[in-house]
């Protein structure tokens, strides 16, 4: 098998994980069976698949609060991030983070991000450290339309082009800012053109379409990788669910939903799939079935781990 | 023993722990050739280039992210603040992103990096460039809090901040930059957590840090005029704060007085009070008397700034009232 074909299966089994951990999030968040709340990023899985498969396991990325499909596309294991939103104490942060806040150093995950706005400075810092050490390393700064408007995200691009740093800013243009939809949020309608008066290349894709994702971020990152400095990546995408589980959704229209869910990112890849012969039917079947198997292991782990103690709340203030 | 003043003392440290470890590197607003805006950065640029000390754009939150995510990718960045008092740009990249992200993250992640910025009034600078701000970054749990008083410990306190794994605000009064004092040869970091008590005395105990410090020497003098012994505690940092130096002074002068430039109300004074009434109320003899400043913003003409500022005057008021 080629390279490029066992990308394309990656790509697609990254987003089925997505899929199916989000889809089981989304019950355990009914059924009550797991604490605080949940942001899901049912719909959208394309973007963090393709942005990450253009990515080394040593880049970093800043995530969002609806960070767990670009902690899952970055590598992230399952079994730990499903036992942190349990709040367990095998969980990423020991259960001090829950779902906002899981973080993986060893891959180059700087945090999944409660403020909106707050990855874009950190993101920059650490490209500042991959230039400061003369590494080719990448960081992706992934952000929401809401985010866009942010002075922190204005603040990262700008020093971001100024020094040059080898940041890609991967724009989740998913249509709303929890309720406000992004015609009321600005003026213009593609956040990529923002980038023009930052100098950097300003890109728009199809943020449904993993492979435009892949495409626009490879050569975003190969840029960056050359010392070429900053882009920035506009990804239309739409979320499915509401900002947050339990959000009725009453500011927007079921018939928009609808629209988008016929342009769901899952089965249009998977037919390119099949169609071009990379898989058949069967061993897409069989991808499922071992992903399926991974996330139950992943719930189980979740379920049987302990609660932390209460003793455990002064762990970890400093250092 | 070598003569410094306290800005020459933090420039040593500067540059002595960016020769000992080539990932310290500094950034923020003109501390490139400009050489800060106070000065303390001086010569940096020369003999480090532009790679290690680096002008940054005027955006705070910027300069407090980029050291928070350098951080996280394994430097140890010093930033400075032009002034504390736009740490109000910024705050979010402090208080939400750095102060937390060790202990969100279940301790995977550490960001060892130091927020330098002068503050205090005393200049003329009116009410956005002359706050103490100390009690905000105390509240916050996750950062350390350091306020050298003087030179010496300015060079020994930053040392050991460069080196912490912690997000450490260091805040430099400005009046206290050309103040001069013994630095010894030999001096090494000076552990966090240690207040030093700079006068022994037996019937009050004077807590301050920073430039009232000096202030309550000076009150000091005037109360042993007066027949009146005092023992004066410099804390050096508000986080870790030792409380033990205080309740054991408590204890022994059984009165006790808390002095800082910052506004009195909800002050670091306030806390310090509260813990001392908490675990020695019965060792006290008197009220505990907070001095700080009123509740205004830094004014400007002098003779108001001069009314807002504490210091000696106000310390002696508070220590005979309690003694009488």
């Amino acid at each position: 098998m080629t390279k490029s074909k066992e990308k394309m299966i990656q790509m697609y089994m990254t987003m089925y994980r997505i899929r199916q951990f989000e889809s089981k999030l989304q019950e355990f968040f009914a059924d009550g069976k797991i604490p605080g709340f949940v942001h899901l990023y049912l719909g959208e899985e394309a973007v963090a698949s393709g942005t990450c498969a253009a990515l080394r396991k040593d880049d970093y990325i800043t995530s969002t609060h609806r960070g767990h499909g670009h902690v899952i596309a970055k590598g992230g294991d399952l079994k730990m991030m499903m036992a942190e939103i349990f709040g367990k104490s095998t969980g990423y942060c020991k259960g001090k983070g829950g779902s906002m806040h899981i973080a993986d150093a060893s891959l180059g995950i700087l945090g999944a991000n409660g403020i909106v706005g707050g990855g874009g400075p950190i993101a920059a810092g650490a490209g500042m450290a991959i230039q400061y050490r003369g590494e080719d390393g990448v960081v992706v700064c992934f952000f929401g339309d809401g985010a866009s408007n942010q002075g922190t995200t204005q603040e990262a691009l700008n020093l971001a082009s100024a020094w040059e740093l080898p940041v890609v800013f991967v724009n989740e243009n998913n249509g709303y800012g929890i309720s406000c939809p992004t015609s009321k949020s600005m003026a213009i309608t593609d956040i990529a053109d923002r980038a023009a008066g930052y100098d950097m290349p300003g890109v728009i894709v199809d943020g449904n379409d993993v492979i435009a994702v892949n495409e626009a971020v490879s050569a975003a990152v190969e840029r960056a990788r050359k010392g070429g400095g900053p882009s920035l990546i506009e990804c239309k995408t739409y979320r499915w669910r509401g900002h947050f589980e339990g959000d009725a959704c009453t500011y927007r229209e079921k018939s928009e939903l609808d629209e988008w869910v016929k342009k769901d990112p899952l089965p249009r890849f998977s037919k390119k799939l099949l169609d071009d012969g990379i898989l058949s039917k069967k061993e897409l079947e069989k991808l499922h079935a071992k992903i399926d198997t991974e996330l139950q292991e992943a719930i189980a782990f979740a379920e049987e781990s302990p609660l932390p103690e209460p003793a455990d709340i002064f762990e970890d203030v400093y250092a | 023993m070598a003569q410094k003043t306290y800005m020459q003392a933090i420039n040593d440290a500067l540059r002595e722990e960016m020769e000992r470890d080539s990932n310290v590197l500094i950034f923020g607003e003109d501390v490139g050739q400009f050489g800060g805006c106070f000065g303390v950065t001086k010569g940096l640029f020369e003999q480090f280039g532009e790679k290690r000390v680096r002008d940054t754009p005027i955006t705070e939150s910027a300069i407090i992210g980029a050291a928070t995510g350098a951080a996280a990718a394994g430097l140890r960045p010093v930033c400075e603040l032009m002034f504390v008092d736009f740490i109000g740009v910024s705050m979010d990249q402090l208080f939400n992103q750095a102060a937390k992200m060790h202990y969100m993250f279940g301790g995977k992640i550490s960001i060892p990096m130091v927020v330098r910025a002068p503050q205090g009034a005393g200049i003329g600078a009116a009410a956005q460039h002359s706050q103490s701000l100390e009690a905000w970054f105390m509240h916050i749990p996750g950062l350390k809090v350091v306020l050298p008083a003087t030179p010496a410990d300015a060079y020994g306190l930053l040392l050991t901040a460069i080196r912490d794994d912690n997000p450490v605000v260091f805040l430099e009064h400005k009046l206290l930059y050309g103040v001069e004092g013994e630095v010894p040869e030999d001096a090494g970091p000076i552990p966090f957590g240690q207040a030093n008590i700079c006068r022994e005395g037996t019937d009050v105990t004077i807590v301050a840090f920073s430039k009232m410090v000096y202030s309550a020497l000076e009150a000091a003098e005037t109360l042993a005029g007066k027949g009146i012994s005092v023992e004066v505690i410099d804390l050096r940092t508000v986080t870790p704060l030792d409380i033990d130096t205080i309740l054991n002074s408590v204890k022994k002068t059984h009165s006790l007085v808390v002095a800082h430039e910052a506004v009195k109300v909800a002050g670091v004074g306030a806390e310090i009070a509260a813990q001392v009434a908490e675990s020695a109320i019965d060792y006290l003899d008197a009220p505990i008397m907070r001095v700080g400043a009123p509740f205004t913003p830094v004014p400007f003409s002098p003779p108001l700034e001069e009314a807002f500022t504490p210091g000696a005057e106000e310390i002696v008021a508070a220590v005979l009232k309690i003694r009488s």
